[in-house]
């Protein structure tokens, strides 16, 4: 759909804006350019979180994850799974393909302390058009800036206070971790 | 048709407060204000249920004897009131359902506004025509 496609471009453009204005190489200049993406990303989670129908909303305790050997992991199947897939499927994740979304990136619990999340996705629609592969890599973090905004500002929207950051190890396949900060 | 309109923040202040005879505002103020418990008693007592399937609206939060108010809470907690005329008999529940989506759409809308910071008071010119038109409008 042409939505995606302008998505991607004006993004691209973000991107390519900030580091133009900021030739600074150290990790110092670097993390504002970061940090005003994740703002940005934040405002408009914010706003697309009252946009997201009601019944995908609830988010409970954790019911008991199914274990899903294949993947290595355990897919979580908890409302906040189902809420996340509907969210990709509005900022136009899929790629291309009108007959059958491609599967919803998976989420599955981390060996990790509970409140974490990770969402993997390994089409991720950002950088599908960079590379798929291992080069690239380091300009890669700079195009996750604005999706970890918007997962965490669609979830304060729903109150839950969160931490995401992103990961890559190749393209296209990337991985946001959640970490739920409960009070 | 409603006589009073407000949104109330997650922290329940007032986003956005209108009514329409304006000499007698503060009253209107008033029940809105008490009326703010009651919604909260709903919003915890749905939070018991398993899941809130399209839970938003509340319905009718209490009557008094020339004025009945109505509730309806958004995703984020976002809560909105509306006072309706007593005498007005033929306003149905599903009518205020509409009115009440009405608002939500023109409140998203103005969440979406880049310059609309999130916890101010809401100035926006559309979301005060949709608020008009509901005010105004004849049943």
């Amino acid at each position: 759909m042409a939505d995606a496609a302008l998505f991607e471009f004006l993004h691209t453009e973000m991107v390519a804006e900030l580091w133009a204005r900021a030739p600074d190489p150290s990790p110092g200049g670097q993390k504002t350019s970061l940090s005003v993406l994740e703002g940005m990303g934040f405002r408009v989670g914010q706003a697309l979180g009252e946009r997201l129908p009601r019944e995908t909303l609830a988010f409970r305790e954790e019911q008991p994850p199914k274990e899903v050997p294949a993947l290595g992991g355990r897919v979580l199947d908890c409302p906040l799974t189902l809420q996340i897939g509907d969210h990709w499927d509005q900022r136009g994740g899929a790629v291309g393909s009108c007959s059958r979304p491609p599967p919803h990136p998976q989420w599955y619990t981390a060996l990790c302390p509970q409140g974490t999340y990770i969402l993997q996705d390994n089409d991720f629609p950002l950088l599908v058009r960079m590379a798929a592969g291992p080069q690239y890599l380091e300009e890669a973090p700079k195009f996750l800036a604005f999706t970890c905004g918007l997962l965490r500002g669609t979830l304060s929207t729903l109150g839950i206070k969160s931490l995401v950051t992103a990961s890559v190890t190749t393209l296209p396949a990337c991985k946001f971790q959640v970490v739920i900060q409960r009070a | 048709m409603a006589v009073c309109i407000a949104v109330i923040a997650k922290e329940n202040y007032p986003l956005y407060i209108r009514s329409i005879p304006t000499e007698n505002e503060l009253k209107f103020h008033y029940m809105v204000h008490t009326s703010l418990d009651v919604v909260d008693e709903k919003i915890s007592a749905l939070g018991k249920a398993l899941v809130d399937q399209r839970e938003l609206y509340l319905g009718l939060l209490y009557p008094t004897e020339d004025h009945k108010v109505y509730g309806y809470v958004t995703n984020s907690k976002v809560k909105f009131v509306m006072v309706v005329d007593s005498s007005n008999t033929a306003l149905r529940d599903n009518e205020i359902r509409s009115m009440f989506r009405k608002l939500h759409n023109s409140y998203t809308d103005v969440m979406c506004n880049p310059f609309y910071n999130p916890g101010d008071r809401i100035h926006s010119r559309a979301f005060d025509s949709t608020v008009t038109s509901m005010m105004t409008q004849v049943c």
